[in-house]
């Protein structure tokens, strides 16, 4: 007999990717490879999916703004019910994928996982995987904002058909991707080719355990620290780049910061810019010292709710003053979630890292209200 | 003390309900289980998604992930009465004539006796059916509102707008008011016979939770709902149903959510399912409580009383069902 009360949250991913960026042929790989996993997909339609499983289900996209319209409160319909439906039977599936149509906005299908109450239950939104066709992926940022949305909401970004781009174009669209997204991970393939152990199973939507399976986490964001399919995260790995890159920031505090050029560029600022014109989503790299958590909850709360339309995503690492636990909070739109992570180690540095993703930020205010909440502060 | 016979099935069971005298049980799988000396078991569906009573008729309707509506018959035979190849069917309704309502995407489809299939095409998604108590004629739940259609004739909708998902529906008994569950945690009713330029709307807010059961008293002086720490009851005797007025609260536990209600066929008393399977029987005249089942292994998905009031099946989450004799 299954016992319901034990059961662990079943991990869901969400597939984005404009038409022709390669969805059909990596879910076909999910569900055709010998990974010893089995999924239940939600698709749009069943296309060209050829594999016949009893755990495809066709569901029209529904989207429903709650309470007053607001795009911050927007869910998918159609999902709660068909999670509702399979959740019933949950021996059948060690995961849910959530494939949406390539115009889709990702926003309200990640919403659903946080705003309603059952599916919340029950589920757990692993990772947003949005995959890009380098060829026409500049032509796509012409045509709509969706691809670009998509990227900017990501916690995993595949690459896809790098084999119809020269060297130079893929290294443009990698600067792209890194430009609206510089949270992501950020993986390059060919023929959907992608390892699926990077696909599946991430842990990444949720900040928390994303820290915990690559504690640097927040310090990505460079056009160098592109993964390809083959370059394995490992923590010896990471722990050695990183290492440097503490270093780095230990010794670049404010009083030096003439000194930092490039490196220093990529994490104080003022919103990345892309190579690429027709993007309009930016990032907003924040990091700042210990915090004064009177100030800091009322500001993330005040500017979520101000700015909520605006921010697609956001993510932090706090340092509080007198709290010897990391604190992590992170976001989509209006909504915000915090909770101590773990115990700050011995000689690490005690620093506020914050990042927003969106449009229309206004960069200097979110730059200087965030500083006035820094317990150093007047 | 009310005795408890219990019924131990595999995996989550969406409903209970009684045929008569007979208790059936429909599991999430497809089975149906039917304790008539002894329990037999039919398979139904490859995924059974909902399971109602046929207030018209004695069967049951089911819809499942298989694209099938049946009904079932108190011998326990299951009869496909319509089927849509990949398409999940889990909103269902039984009308007057053996007709039956269901709907998938954005239609809902009403089949007639003699085999004939109306589509009635909403803009969305159509999330719960009902058929009014006279008439042939059904309200159809969805975004923003609910859509009213006669079915035997072409006549456009009548729609009943208000912003949100209406997630479900339900006449009142005497047919004066209609009222949706919503994907917020609220109901929603209207007043169908009011005057032109009348408020004709009724909301009813405050549900800490979204409601998924609701339940009319025999004469519909009362409708009870869960989604509360406690069943609400709203009063629905005026001729402006709740307006104005605090609903009642009966068998409020600290944390413990209801998840079903279920009147008593003849009297004013109220079964009320939590979340942890514990089963009251409330009577709204005094809220004098008694309990008729102890916390089980999971949440109670399904309550209906028998015809003569005295047996009051459930069914559970986790499995664990049963029949509870209240006249011992």
């Amino acid at each position: 007999m299954t016992d319901t009360a034990i059961q662990k949250p079943v991990p869901v991913t969400v597939l984005t990717g404009y038409l022709g960026a390669g969805k059909t042929t990596l879910l076909n790989r999910i569900l055709s490879e010998s990974h010893g996993k089995k999924y239940a997909v939600i698709v749009n339609e069943f296309g060209e999916i050829g594999i016949d499983n009893d755990l495809i289900v066709e569901s029209d996209e529904e989207i429903y703004e709650m309470n007053n319209g607001c795009v911050c409160c927007t869910v998918r319909g159609d999902l709660i019910r068909v999670v509702e439906g399979l959740m019933r039977r949950p021996g059948r599936f060690d995961g849910i994928i959530v494939e949406t149509t390539g115009l889709a906005d990702p926003v309200p299908v990640a919403q659903t996982f946080f705003m309603d109450d059952d599916v919340r239950a029950k589920t757990e939104l692993d990772a947003v995987v949005a995959l890009v066709d380098a060829k026409h992926l500049p032509l796509r940022l012409k045509d709509s904002r969706e691809a670009e949305d998509q990227i900017a909401f990501a916690d995993v970004v595949v690459i896809n058909k790098t084999d119809l781009v020269s060297p130079e174009e893929l290294a443009v669209i990698e600067d792209v991707v890194r430009a609206i997204n510089p949270t992501a991970r950020v993986y390059k393939t060919s023929r959907s080719g992608v390892d699926l152990a990077r696909v599946l199973d991430q842990g990444a939507f949720n900040l928390e355990r994303a820290l915990e399976n690559d504690p640097h986490f927040l310090d990505h964001g460079h056009d160098d620290h592109v993964c390809g399919p083959d370059c394995d995260h490992d923590h010896g790995h990471d722990h050695h780049h990183h290492a440097h890159d503490h270093h780095a920031h230990d010794h670049h505090d404010h009083d030096h910061h003439d000194h930092d050029h490039d490196h220093d560029h990529h994490h104080h600022h003022h919103g990345e810019m892309s190579p690429i014109h027709d993007v309009t989503v930016k990032s907003i790299s924040l990091r700042g010292g210990e915090m004064n958590p009177e100030r800091f909850f009322p500001w993330i709360q005040k500017i979520t709710q101000t700015d909520g339309p605006s921010i697609l995503r956001l993510k932090g690492i706090i340092a509080f003053k007198g709290d010897e636990e990391r604190y992590v909070v992170q976001g989509v739109h209006m909504i915000v979630e915090g909770d101590h992570q773990r115990p700050w180690k011995d000689g690490e540095k005690r620093e506020s890292r914050l990042v927003f993703i969106g449009r229309d930020l206004d960069v200097d205010k979110i730059e200087k209200s965030f500083r006035a909440c820094e317990a150093q502060a007047a | 003390m009310p005795t408890v016979a219990p019924l131990d099935l595999e995996g989550h069971v969406v409903a209970a309900h009684f045929l008569d005298d007979v208790p059936f049980f429909a599991s999430a799988a497809g089975t149906i289980h039917r304790l008539d000396g002894g329990e037999k078991v039919a398979e139904a569906h490859q995924g059974l998604l909902t399971c109602i009573r046929d207030p018209f008729s004695a069967t049951l309707l089911t819809g499942g992930e298989d694209g099938k509506v049946c009904r079932i018959a108190k011998d326990g035979t299951a009869t496909v009465v319509a089927e849509a190849p990949r398409k999940w069917i889990s909103v269902v309704a039984g009308g007057p004539q053996n007709a039956v309502a269901y709907a998938y995407g954005k239609s809902s489809f009403v089949r007639q006796n003699d085999g004939t299939v109306k589509e009635f095409a909403e803009e969305r998604s159509v999330e719960g059916i009902a058929f009014a108590g006279k008439g042939l004629r059904i309200a159809a739940a969805r975004y923003n509102g609910v859509s009213l259609h006669w079915v035997g004739t072409t006549a456009p909708a009548q729609d009943l707008e208000w912003k949100g998902a209406h997630t479900g529906v339900v006449f009142s008994p005497d047919g004066r008011f209609l009222v949706t569950t919503m994907q917020e945690n609220a109901l929603h009713g209207w007043k169908l016979d009011g005057k032109p330029g009348e408020n004709r709307h009724m909301r009813m807010t405050g549900y800490p939770a979204k409601v998924k059961s609701l339940s009319w008293s025999p004469k519909g002086k009362w409708l009870a709902s869960s989604g509360a720490p406690a069943a609400i009851v709203w009063p629905f005797s005026s001729k402006d149903g709740p307006m104005g007025k605090a609903p009642l609260e009966l068998g409020t536990r600290a944390n413990i959510m209801v998840t079903q209600v279920a009147f008593h066929p003849a009297e004013e008393v109220l079964a009320i399912g939590f979340v942890d399977g514990m089963i009251l029987g409330v009577r709204i005249a005094d809220s004098k409580e008694a309990l008729l089942r102890r916390p089980g292994k999971g949440a109670i998905t399904g309550l209906s009383w028998s015809a003569n009031g005295k047996l009051l099946a459930f069914s559970s989450e986790a499995g664990d069902c049963g029949v509870i004799d209240i006249s011992a």
